[in-house]
């Protein structure tokens, strides 16, 4: 007994002293998952003499959560748009004017006057995309232009459909299949809303955001997802098409902002102007598979991604970036979320 | 039927004197009482200081969380409100305004409480034979059971999960096997329905009704087994008159273990269950993430605890009635 | 105890044997399939197409996961042990004595954290300790995670070490008395024996819930802090290799040895 607690104290104080040495500088990154080219990260500590910490989170609720309560160490955070517009609001981002920095007239004009960062004060796209369905067209070969096929879907497909565990993807998503305006507090539009949703319910297997897996492993033949997802599940199964629909696709753009009280201020400006190079932008996007923003980053990636419907939409499709809906209308979305799923 | 006289382990008193000192008498028990009772503060005080500074403080932050109100995109106004009490159970109809009592949490409560029944149960059939039989191991391999018992949960319990997927989705293991064999045409449907999020939870829970039971039906005196067989049992009457009840807080140890985790357990079923229907966990994860009610997730998981510990309350004061003095 | 051929007849069940089997085999199963998967050639995990150590290769030099390892590893062993003693310390003051004022109250505090739904602990823990750095500027670094672990492993210690000792039979602590051992010697060489069983298995569940925290710790951890189930986690997120496989097994082979080793050098120490 006594010898066993003397071997676990061995093992902890070894492995405690196993710690990194300090370097010159540092820079702690909180990002979501499989999000972020180790290469890149690699090619800023070489350029900039930092040592950076890269930690994960799996949603933006999660992140906001942590951050809001203050005192997290991150110096970096990557909030999706609507977050980042809430984040501001609330005082949690550092105004580090990216609309200063060197490497800013490479960003797509179309990215700069956007609802959640207007002219750039804070933030610096990092990635973006839409978010539609996939559908493995090996097991369905019938039409899939529309939104629609989520929440009416053809006999075939009844019960074998993903939809994400999204309260605000889903909804939205119905209100463009029945053509209400998003964040709608109209309550005859509501009432619309919500009866799709329970009408459509029954056809769905499962609600969940790990759509490559559900797809890959066979479980369904259509999934809510993304377009980078999207790319990966064609890459194991190269039957999956990713639908380009009809009515306007959600569009959301995650983007690197500092956080308010960062201890490492300096080092993380360095990092979003690292980021709006076309060659280091093109990293991130060969690594995460999606779009960056960034003008010029194309001819650095390998055609067959640059290439890629994917990230091509055909013409006369659009998409939109959708605000934070209001408080009495995110309560009345709750209370559709709940009753969807008790 | 002999049951285990209890005595303080403390050793025998100290004699007191003549019996005209009967007061000094009186004043040394109180002594001994008053150091016994320091003596025991001071065991419990690391587990309570712990508890007390690193679960319960927190706690309180949530109550006082439950009683203000929602902050528009998550977190809490300071302004004291009941909001988040009162929508537990009357929600404003979407639709019409009116305050209308709403079971849809109650349901969801239900859902959860009925899963956790059913997963203890389950644990304790399939546990206590498990037990019972490491127990009546020759000494020298039971550790060895022990070990065997653990390791499978000695890899990440995600990882697991996925495994199980693995072998029970529609076009997984099990099912090809299956029909590959002939026996089925068509594959059972078993990932994310109701048995799924059983087995799952069974899956993760059933080392905590296990060791506990191992632990208390280890030292059992199986002499008095013999003494029931002496007596001319049957087997069963002696599991039932004599194992069962000689173990029973092995048994109430291991239940509390897997009902109450069971209650709030979150991931497992989501991933199992396909995310289909809510149940507590994912319902007050809910409040904190894109529902942005804070108040109300900390009220929800509020009236969950208070259940639990009425419940506990009772237990613990009919258990403690129980231990006898030597 | 009874005699070997008697006692072993006697105190089986029927059925017990088998349903232990089948338990054993049930649980076993699916870390067979990780086992068997993690030297799958083919990308995908669901699909097996031929054998290759590669994944374990991309295992070993997989930083994140070394870093993950030793973050689970340091927290996970640093909570066992604590609360383990706290629990025994705990359950010999509140089992099998006379019912003391308060002995009801410490026994609902114990088990408190057990009655917390995960997300709430998680929050409430960040939400205290983002308090306590903001006023009193105290943040333990990775001993954060620690003392929110010791909270909830307490309880899962402390349960069956309680159940253990109200099952043990007292007449050899009272004979040791008799003897005139002091209390303390008493408690060394007579409870503590008696008491492993419960100790060990009460180290064990907390060990295993400190190892298997994702939600607490999710919310808790701090730059450079992310732990295994963190990891894993956000691995699952991905189109899935077998990489996720081999790390698991390398985690059970190495605990699998260490508690092997712990043994033998037990089994040696009784020996010699």
């Amino acid at each position: 007994m006594k010898q066993w607690l003397l071997g676990m104290t061995a093992v902890v104080a070894l492995t405690a002293g196993a710690l990194p040495a300090l370097a010159d500088g540092d820079l702690h990154i909180y990002n979501w998952g499989d999000y972020t080219n180790p290469k890149l990260i690699e090619k800023f500590e070489k350029q900039f003499n930092v040592k950076v910490t890269l930690d994960d989170y799996d949603s933006n609720e999660t992140m906001l959560s942590k951050v809001r309560e203050g005192n997290t160490g991150y110096d970096i955070v990557v909030p999706s748009d609507y977050t980042v517009k809430i984040m501001i609001d609330e005082g949690l981002l550092e105004q580090t004017e990216p609309s200063k920095m060197d490497n800013f007239k490479n960003v797509d004009p179309k990215f700069v006057n956007v609802y959640w960062d207007d002219g750039r004060h804070y933030s610096v796209p990092w990635q973006f995309g839409l978010t539609t369905y996939a559908v493995d067209t090996a097991k369905y070969k019938g039409p899939m232009d529309s939104i629609g096929l989520l929440f009416d879907p053809p006999e075939e497909l009844k019960g074998k459909i993903n939809v994400l565990d999204d309260m605000n993807s889903l909804i939205h998503a119905a209100e463009r299949f029945a053509n209400v305006p998003r964040c709608t507090s109209d309550k005859a539009d509501l009432k619309k809303v919500n009866d799709i949703l329970q009408a459509a319910k029954p056809n769905w297997k499962t609600f969940s955001y790990d759509t490559i897996t559900k797809m890959t492993s066979g479980d369904v033949v259509v999934t809510q997802t993304w377009n980078g997802a999207a790319y990966r599940m064609r890459i194991a199964i190269p039957t999956v098409k990713f639908a380009m629909t009809k009515e306007v696709m959600e569009g959301w753009m995650d983007n690197v902002a500092v956080l308010k009280g960062a201890k490492n201020v300096e080092n993380a400006k360095l990092f979003q102007n690292f980021i709006m190079d076309p060659e280091n932008a093109a990293l991130i996007s060969d690594f995460a598979k999606y779009d960056n923003g960034i003008m010029g980053s194309h001819k650095f990636l390998p055609p067959e991604f640059g290439e890629a419907p994917e990230i091509n939409p055909p013409a006369g499709t659009s998409s939109e970036f959708v605000p934070p809906c209001p408080p009495e209308v995110v309560e009345i979305y709750n209370k559709m979320w709940t009753n969807l799923k008790k | 039927m002999a049951s285990t006289d209890v005595a303080a382990p403390a050793p025998a008193p100290a004699t007191p004197g003549p019996a005209s000192t009967l007061s000094a008498a009186q004043a040394a028990q109180q002594r001994m009482e008053d150091k016994a009772q320091v003596r025991r503060w001071i065991l419990t005080a690391p587990a309570l200081i712990t508890v007390g500074i690193f679960g319960i403080l927190p706690l309180i932050i949530i109550i006082i969380y439950s009683f203000l109100k929602a902050a528009p995109y998550g977190g809490v106004v300071w302004s004291p409100s009941v909001e988040a009490y009162v929508s537990f159970l009357f929600q404003q109809d979407i639709f019409t305004d009116e305050l209308v009592f709403s079971p849809d949490f109650l349901q969801i409560y239900l859902r959860s409480f009925v899963f956790a029944v059913g997963t203890t149960a389950i644990c304790l059939l399939l546990g206590f034979p498990t037990a019972y039989f490491m127990a009546t191991r020759p000494p020298k391999q039971r550790n060895w059971w022990v070990l065997l018992i653990t390791i499978p949960f000695w890899s990440n319990l995600l990882v697991r999960t996925l495994a199980i997927m693995f072998i029970i989705r529609d076009e997984g293991l099990l099912n090809n096997l299956l029909i590959g064999l002939g026996v089925i045409q068509q594959p059972i449907t078993m990932l994310y329905t109701d048995f799924a999020i059983v087995l799952g939870l069974f899956y993760s829970f059933l080392p905590f009704m296990v060791l506990p039971l191992y632990a208390s039906l280890e030292k059992l005196d199986f002499r008095l087994v013999e003494a029931g067989y002496d007596l001319y049992a049957s087997r069963p009457k002696v599991l039932f008159r004599i194992v069962i009840p000689l173990s029973r807080p092995g048994i109430i140890a291991g239940c509390l273990l897997v009902f109450i985790p069971a209650l709030g357990a979150y991931v497992t079923p989501l991933i199992l269950g396909g995310g289909r229907h809510l149940m507590i966990g994912d319902l007050i994860a809910q409040q904190f993430g894109s529902g942005r009610n804070w108040p109300l997730g900390a009220a929800q998981a509020l009236i969950l605890m208070s259940a639990v510990l009425v419940a506990l309350f009772f237990y613990v004061r009919a258990s403690t009635g129980k231990v006898k003095h030597g | 105890m009874a005699s070997a051929t008697k006692g072993v007849d006697l105190r089986t069940q029927f059925g017990f044997h088998t349903i232990a089997v089948v338990c054993l085999v049930v649980l076993y199963f699916p870390i067979l399939i990780l086992v068997v998967f993690s030297i799958n050639a083919n990308d995908l995990v669901a699909v097996f197409s031929g054998v290759s150590t590669k994944w374990y290769e991309k295992a070993f030099f997989n930083e994140e996961f070394h870093n993950a390892a030793k973050n689970t590893l340091i927290i996970a062993v640093s909570a066992t042990i604590g609360s383990t003693i706290f629990a025994t310390l705990a359950a010999l003051a509140t089992t099998r004595v006379a019912p003391w004022r308060g002995q009801n109250s410490v026994y609902m505090v114990i088990n408190l954290p057990l009655m917390v739904p995960e997300i709430i602990t998680a929050v409430a823990t960040l939400s205290f300790f983002a308090l306590l750095g903001r006023t009193l500027g105290l943040n333990f670094g990775i001993g954060n995670i620690i003392l929110a672990h010791l909270v909830f492993c307490i309880p899962f210690a402390y349960m069956p070490i309680r159940a253990r000792l109200e099952t043990m039979d007292l007449t050899l602590e009272g004979a040791a008395a008799d003897l005139y051992a002091t209390p303390f010697k008493t408690f060394w060489h007579v409870t503590m024996p008696l008491l492993m069983p419960g100790i060990s298995s009460g180290a064990a569940l907390a060990f295993i819930v400190s190892f298997d925290d994702f939600t607490i710790t999710q919310l808790i951890a701090g730059p450079g802090q992310t732990t295994l189930p963190l990891y894993i986690w956000n691995m699952i997120r991905r189109p899935m290799t077998p990489e996720i496989n081999a790390i698991s097994t390398i985690l059970l082979g190495i605990s699998i040895l260490f508690i092997l080793i712990s043994f033998w050098i037990a089994q040696r120490r009784k020996a010699g």
